[in-house]
């Protein structure tokens, strides 16, 4: 029994209708849950950026990333362990006015857990953090055990390479090499 | 080129005959209608072949395809006319084959109300399609018709699925083609690593057994000279997987056979004491490998494919050359060394023999009882000088045909082989001929996947089709009765068939045919068979509990093959 391990995938896209299913149904085929999926568009204008973990074995993680990287429409797709990363989450928590201001030290919880109040009205408190998986979920348990947490929301993982090597672009730079070949190509045989 | 206005309906058909297009399997229906209406005007120049069932028209094309090397196309309407093209779609995707699937939609503002014909065609197709593409403007047209025949025909082909919204088809565009030849985001032959040719012809020539495995993608990369040239220059004996079958002529001296569940002894055997293999363009299916855990752990693998992730999917491997094969193989061979393996490729001997004296024999030369499939196949294929293009059902049917066929030239075989579909057999006969119309094309069919597209008798006649169709009836489900045999205490749960006279339903759509029973009547049926100009049926009445052997159990070791001798 090989042992399971979150891995972050990291797929670079056209921006297409459509894409989603076909990265998803491929995590389908091979029985794989979707922990976190976050999508939005990359530094490179046109080009969209999905970010998925998932719990796999290294060997299952590898074929499924190869298998999406296949994919017409995909860029680059590639797999990362938490070492090889620098990730965050973000995370909103709806309190009742009444009972945050209640509570008391406010300031305490506010710099314990390096959160940032987003909102306040009559009836609720909006609180912001970010951090990891633990760091978010410390502070909803704190918040639920002492006043009630009415709503709560976290967002999937973003997540960047520690690596010095900036594949996407480096891989841009090598397709852009190969298209100006190609055109040269063509004009020698247009005037051959 | 200068630009004009006219219907989306004519762009599409502009940009086929752009593309080369000059046949079109496909049926038409409600969210069609406008693109067979401009069909009407592009007659002569656009052969529509008018099949009797859209899974038929996907089948064609795929025969079409395989044969010719050109990329088959479909046309069907919304809907229904569009899910029954699903097992052809997948069939396609399994055995890489280009095929470009055009199905009308229902206009783009009616998308997604549940409209009359609409289904999600896209999201259905996307799991089985290498590009799945909805086209809701005219402007569109030219564009995506190129870049679908470019992704279907490059790199790994496979079906590609344009779902054309009727409005797209009504609205006036200028029509301007270019070809397409880049994509961004698709690299269809990925760039070769001189290391690991080096790697690979290094492992080659210290090794004592190697041993080559043959798979379609040699055909579909027009390699078979670059691969014939390389088994002769280190004297390397090689076996085939069902699609590779015909990239080597049967004659060929170091073709040794057919891998497989029921594929030969030697090249089984003998994947379990080489000492480096070498596959090329294929992808160690579990029907060639059997039990993974037991395949080929003595060997050094090299794995030549164009596709990154079917390398190491299955059997690990030693040394990965990712390109294609035509350009891969020659790079090896370059670097090989002149050697001659007469002690090696003798090894092979004993194990052919072993097999002929025990199923070969008593398949082709029984001295008495009811016909044997695999004489029927043999006996067909030697009346046409071996020459002649193989079609197939599935089931003992393909298993039998491909064991026993014989091949002079390539592109010789069609067969489902990955999805293994029944039914897909006597409409990518038709494909098969019209992609091929100088060969003489023989289908081997069993009673029940005949009944599976039998409707095709229709197309074959109004077509006026020469297509040879033999049914070995042996009134069950064959290969299922096989395994109900060997695996489930002869319990024959819904096997046993009753079924119609096949000579009196040709009949009924004006295609000739007999039925032969006698050993003593074979050689004059088949005869009568191929001397009719036109299409034919032979029924063959053959025993009714035959068996495909050698058989390698699912899951078992390729090294352990029942022979059925005991």
């Amino acid at each position: 029994m090989t042992t399971k391990k979150l891995y972050t995938v990291i797929i670079f896209s056209e921006n297409t209708v459509g894409l989603l299913n076909q990265i998803t149904i491929i995590f389908t085929r091979r029985q794989l849950n979707i922990e976190t999926l976050s999508v939005s568009p990359s530094a490179i204008q046109g080009i969209h950026k999905f970010t998925i973990t998932t719990f796999a074995d290294e060997d299952t993680i590898d074929k499924v990333v190869k298998q999406i990287d296949k994919r017409v429409d995909i860029l680059k797709a590639y797999y990362n362990t938490d070492e090889d990363l620098v990730y965050q989450e973000i995370a909103l928590y709806k309190l009742s006015t009444d009972l945050f201001i209640k509570m008391g030290a406010v300031e305490d919880l506010i710099r314990k857990y390096n959160a940032r109040i987003l909102e306040i009205n009559e009836t609720c408190v909006v609180l912001e953090k970010s951090g990891h998986y633990d760091e978010t979920q410390a502070l909803f348990k704190e918040l639920s055990e002492t006043i009630g947490v009415l709503q709560f929301i976290r967002s999937g993982r973003v997540a960047i390479t520690k690596s010095r090597v900036e594949r996407l672009s480096d891989m841009l730079a090598e397709m852009e090499r190969k298209l100006q070949e190609k055109s040269k190509d063509r004009v020698c045989l247009s005037q051959s | 080129m200068e630009k004009q206005k006219i219907t989306g309906s004519e762009a599409l058909l502009k940009s086929l005959i752009a593309e080369g297009v000059d046949t079109i399997f496909g049926y038409p229906g409600g969210q069609a209608i406008p693109i067979y209406d401009s069909l009407y005007d592009y007659r002569d120049q656009l052969k529509h072949v008018l099949v009797r069932h859209e899974q038929g028209a996907t089948h064609a094309a795929q025969g079409y395809a395989r044969v010719s090397g050109k990329v088959g196309v479909t046309l069907v309407t919304s809907g229904p006319g569009a899910t029954n093209t699903i097992t052809g779609i997948a069939d396609a995707l399994m055995d890489s084959t280009p095929m470009v699937v055009i199905a009308g939609q229902v206009p783009s503002p009616l998308l997604g109300t549940d409209a009359f014909q609409e289904v999600d065609v896209i999201g259905i197709t996307q799991p089985i399609t290498k590009w799945a593409y909805q086209i809701r403007k005219p402007e569109e047209i030219a564009w995506a018709v190129s870049r679908a025949f470019y992704i279907a025909s490059t790199g790994r082909p496979g079906p590609v699925v344009l779902d054309l919204a009727k409005d797209a088809q009504v609205g006036l565009v200028d029509f301007e083609y270019k070809k397409v030849d880049y994509v961004r985001s698709y690299q269809p032959e990925p760039d070769i690593n001189p290391d690991r040719i080096k790697a690979a012809a290094a492992l080659i020539n210290k090794a004592e057994k190697p041993f080559c495995l043959v798979g379609q993608g040699v055909l579909l990369g027009g390699a078979e000279e670059e691969l014939k040239a390389f088994l002769l220059k280190n004297d390397i004996p090689a076996g085939s997987t069902v699609l590779g079958l015909s990239a080597l002529p049967s004659d060929f001296p170091l073709n040794k056979g057919m891998l497989g569940m029921h594929g030969n002894i030697g090249p089984n055997r003998k994947t379990n004491e080489c000492d480096v293999l070498i596959a090329i363009g294929m992808r160690f299916d579990d029907r060639v490998t059997g039990d993974l855990k037991t395949y080929a752990k003595q060997a050094k693998v090299i794995h030549l494919d164009i596709d990154n992730s079917e390398i190491g999917k299955n059997v690990p491997v030693d040394v990965k050359v990712l390109g294609n094969a035509k350009h891969t193989i020659p790079m090896i061979t370059a670097l090989l060394e002149e050697r001659k393996r007469p002690e090696w490729n003798a090894e092979f001997e004993p194990d052919a023999q072993e097999e002929y004296e025990k199923v070969i024999e008593k398949e082709l030369s029984p001295a008495s009882g009811p016909l044997k499939m695999g004489e029927v196949v043999r006996k067909v294929s030697e009346a046409t000088g071996n020459d002649a293009v193989l079609v197939t059902d599935v089931g003992q049917n393909q298993m039998m045909g491909v064991r026993y066929f014989k091949y002079k030239r390539t592109r010789s075989v069609v067969t489902s082989g990955g999805l293994g579909t029944m039914g897909f057999g006597l409409p990518a006969a038709m494909g098969a001929k019209f992609g091929a119309p100088d060969r003489t094309v023989c289908f081997f069919t069993g009673d029940g996947g005949m009944q599976m597209t039998i409707q095709e008798l229709g197309t074959i006649m109004q077509e006026k089709l020469d297509v040879k169709i033999i049914i070995l009836n042996n009134n069950f489900l064959g290969m299922v009765r096989q395994w109900q045999e060997l695996f489930f205490h002869e319990r024959y749960s819904n096997t046993i068939m009753e079924n119609p006279d096949f000579v009196a339903i040709a009949k009924a759509y004006g295609i000739a045919g007999r039925t032969v029973e006698k050993r003593e009547e074979l050689d004059g049926a088949i005869a009568e068979m191929l001397n009719h100009d036109g299409a034919y049926v032979l029924v063959a009445n053959v025993e009714p509990c035959g068996m495909v052997y050698p058989m390698v159990p699912a899951g078992g070791s390729v090294t352990n093959m029942i022979l059925g001798d005991k």
